[in-house]
């Protein structure tokens, strides 16, 4: 080899080295910005924007994993906390404002958020903690084609769902046509969320901690829970998103209660024939009677920036999130998710999550001890659901769960 | 060796131990006789993308009070071991009172956090414990049978679940017994059940759990063996043979009784590992069915509210648990010991 081509080789390897895209000018003069998240493709896109700020002497880093929610706490507790932005949800903000591990962000709307649109601010007692930008919810998804071939309606309501399910299984077209995010555990309990608003539920004693589980509209849900995986593969107790995705891209489920944020990828046609992407339709979640309120909860996901970090690296976090949320960003991902942000045009992908918030499905219930109830409900449906316990004896058994741990947590006496 | 000397000896393992063990099972202890302070609530308005709603929230400063007045929390005694989380007597005795039969009663108590996981955790332990101990010697009688030649590549091969990540290696057998994958569908044919998962039931939930136990701990019982078998001296096996002992025999008879120390040490180590199981259950994401203590650990200390008062009772009452488990062995020890000694 000679030396002109070594040391042209030797560039070249640097240049590629070299070579990262050119910083963006997010107006930030030094940082350090690390964020914390939920990993699914909106938010990637979202954290790519923020990482174009990254030049000389601000640093972006970012963790995206779906176990963010067992991290944000400890992490944000250190000080100076281990990341300066924690993205959440309705649900995952409650124990960072419990503890008191997120900053107000007023100020940093004043100075630099006249592109925010006003629903997008989530105010606390009218403190400003976090950003929403984009909703989130669990839909209806069912194949045109194989409702068609059953001879079913185009589901509105749970009963509808149910009768085009055992039309489909009486057609022998298939056994098991319905799919839930149903695994044990949170899941589960998030479908029983679901239905149990859809019925009109709620599950706190009015301006107080005592659960109020204990109803009809508790053991409407159950039912309604029970005769839905009647209809799933005898494995829906351990079914999580990924897995249930799946079902539906090899065509084996017809019928699917899931996460709006999943449209996308199911559309793309990326693990499916083209026959199942062109039967997939998108609508609202089914309402318990006509014109009542869709059987879903609302999620907004959005960022908040952590108390125990420098003001200077506050602002640099709050710049490199909103350079993330461009409105020419969020026209080129619109695809990706319904965002609440300026940019955003409805796709077919958003379909579902927009009918549900229009037909006027409630949000997920943000009270603090909102979550030992979504986990005495995680822990204790599968044995009604195995036949092990009756309705009644379910929702006594969850009420006297959440009360123990709402004793231990000091919400109860 | 003189009492200072053996002292010295000691003194590095033993702070490590104080510091290391003792100190943290002494916070832990201390944790679970605690429980969080009286939150302050209070409504507020909040508003977000989906509109205002009245809320309720933690009244912060007023909590931090509270909170710096009496760092570990509100002091509670024992109630967090008789509470419905832990032992549950007042559920327990309700259930018994409202149960017809005992089998309803069986039924009822297994809504109970702690009875559900100890009932896992028994019975995973008392009959994953002799198996392995019955495996691992065949398997090592067996390796000992071979010629030379074959003997490493055996060994290799037998020690592979032991090699294998225990969360890696349950996921590998989920996804191996999923109704589409190549043991369920061949378990469907075999049984001519198209609807036969071994997830969907409890029983085979179980069952599923205990073989992987199995498979994941008896290379350990098997390499101990394994070299205890190059100890057993030739003579009396030889004299055996003369007396006219078959192969069966002459193992029962010599070679058990030879390796029988080394089966107190697997039993030890097998009992304490199969209590506190838990990779399994996550990876087999057998929640729904099977519950174990280390699990409910687990439990209690993830997602939003960390609950440490039910995490640390558990894991104190898992102590007790190894403790009492391992007393009839250590005490069989401790005669040998003394016997041996006089």
């Amino acid at each position: 080899m000679t030396r002109t081509f070594r040391l042209a080789a030797c560039a070249s390897v640097l240049a590629l080295g070299v070579g990262a895209p050119a910083a963006a000018d997010c107006g930030i003069g030094a940082g350090s910005v690390s964020i914390l998240g939920n990993d699914f493709p909106a938010l990637q896109a979202v954290v790519a924007g923020a990482r174009e700020c990254a030049a000389g002497d601000v640093s972006v880093s970012a963790n995206l994993t779906s176990d963010h929610r067992d991290l944000q706490v400890a992490a944000l507790t250190a000080n100076p906390s281990q990341y300066s932005v924690a993205v959440v949800a309705n649900g995952s903000i409650v124990p960072l404002l419990n503890a008191g591990l997120i900053r107000p962000l007023d100020g940093l709307v004043e100075r630099h958020g006249a592109g925010l649109q006003p629903s997008q601010l989530v105010r606390i007692e009218g403190q400003v903690m976090a950003v929403a930008f984009m909703a989130n919810a669990q839909h209806l998804f069912y194949r045109s084609d194989v409702l068609e071939g059953a001879g079913a309606q185009s589901p509105e309501t749970l009963a509808d769902v149910l009768a085009a399910a055992e039309a489909i299984r009486e057609a022998g077209i298939m056994e098991y046509p319905v799919a839930m995010v149903s695994g044990a555990g949170w899941n589960l309990a998030q479908e029983f969320v679901n239905l149990y608003l859809g019925h009109g539920g709620s599950f706190f004693e009015p301006g107080s901690a005592a659960p109020a589980l204990n109803s009809d509209a508790g053991l409407a849900a159950l039912e309604t829970l029970k005769a839905l995986t009647s209809y799933s593969n005898p494995d829906y107790l351990t079914f999580d998103s990924n897995s249930t995705q799946a079902l539906w891209e090899a065509g084996e489920v017809a019928l699917m209660l899931h996460w709006g944020s999943r449209a996308a990828g199911i559309l793309s046609g990326e693990n499916s024939p083209a026959e199942i992407v062109e039967a997939t339709v998108l609508a609202p979640a089914p309402v318990v009677e006509s014109g009542g309120r869709p059987a879903t909860t609302l999620w907004w996901d959005g960022f908040t920036i952590a108390a125990n970090t420098s003001d200077a690296d506050a602002e640099a976090s709050f710049l490199a999130m909103l350079n993330g949320l461009t409105p020419e960003r969020i026209a080129a991902n619109s695809e990706l998710a319904v965002w609440l942000g300026e940019g955003f045009e409805p796709t077919p992908a958003s379909a579902g999550v927009l009918a549900s918030a229009q037909g006027g499905a409630a949000p997920y219930p943000m009270q603090p001890y909102m979550g030992l109830m979504h986990t005495a409900l995680g822990d204790n449906l599968a044995p009604f659901l195995q036949g092990a316990a009756s309705a009644e004896e379910t929702l006594e058994t969850i009420e006297a769960a959440y009360t123990t741990a709402a004793r231990a947590q000091g919400f109860l006496n | 060796m003189r009492h200072r000397t053996f002292f010295w000896f000691i003194a590095p393992s033993l702070a490590a131990m104080i510091l290391f063990i003792a100190l943290p099972v002494v916070s832990v202890f201390i944790q679970s006789l605690h429980v969080e302070h009286e939150q302050v609530l209070r409504t507020v308005e909040n508003c977000g993308p989906f509109g205002c709603s009245e809320e309720t929230v933690i009244d912060r400063a007023a909590t931090a009070e509270l909170r710096a007045a009496q760092p570990l929390g509100r002091f509670a005694g024992l109630s967090n071991y008789t509470d419905r989380n832990h032992l549950a007597f007042s559920e327990l005795a309700t259930m018994w009172e409202r149960s017809d039969s005992f089998a309803d009663f069986t039924r009822r108590a297994m809504t109970l956090p702690f009875w559900r996981a100890m009932a896992f955790t028994l019975t995973f332990t008392f009959v994953v414990t002799p198996l392995v101990l019955t495996l691992g010697l065949a398997i090592a009688l067996g390796v000992n049978a071979l010629p030379r030649v074959f003997r490493g590549p055996t060994i290799f091969v037998s020690l592979l679940p032991m090699i294998v990540t225990p969360l890696i290696g349950s996921l590998v057998l989920f996804w191996m017994v999923d109704s589409r994958g190549v043991l369920g569908a061949f378990l469907q044919t075999l049984t001519n059940n198209p609807d036969l998962s071994l997830r969907a039931s409890p029983t085979l939930t179980w069952i599923m759990l205990i073989v992987y136990g199995v498979w994941s701990s008896a290379p350990f019982a098997f390499i101990v063996f394994y070299a205890g078998l190059q100890t057993v001296p030739e003579e009396p096996l030889e004299a055996a043979m003369i007396d006219g002992a078959n192969r069966w025999q002459r193992v029962r008879y010599v070679v058990i009784p030879h390796l029988m120390p080394l089966a107190v040490f697997i039993t030890l180590m097998q009992l304490m590992d199969n209590f506190r199981v838990f990779e399994p259950i996550v990876g087999f994401q057998a929640q729904a069915s099977a519950t174990s203590l280390s699990y409910n650990i687990f439990n209690y200390l993830r997602g939003d509210a960390a609950q440490f008062g039910a995490a640390a009772t558990t894991s104190m009452l898992t102590i007790l648990g190894v403790v009492v488990l391992l007393t009839p062995v250590l005490i069989r020890t401790w005669r040998d010991f003394n016997r041996k000694r006089s």
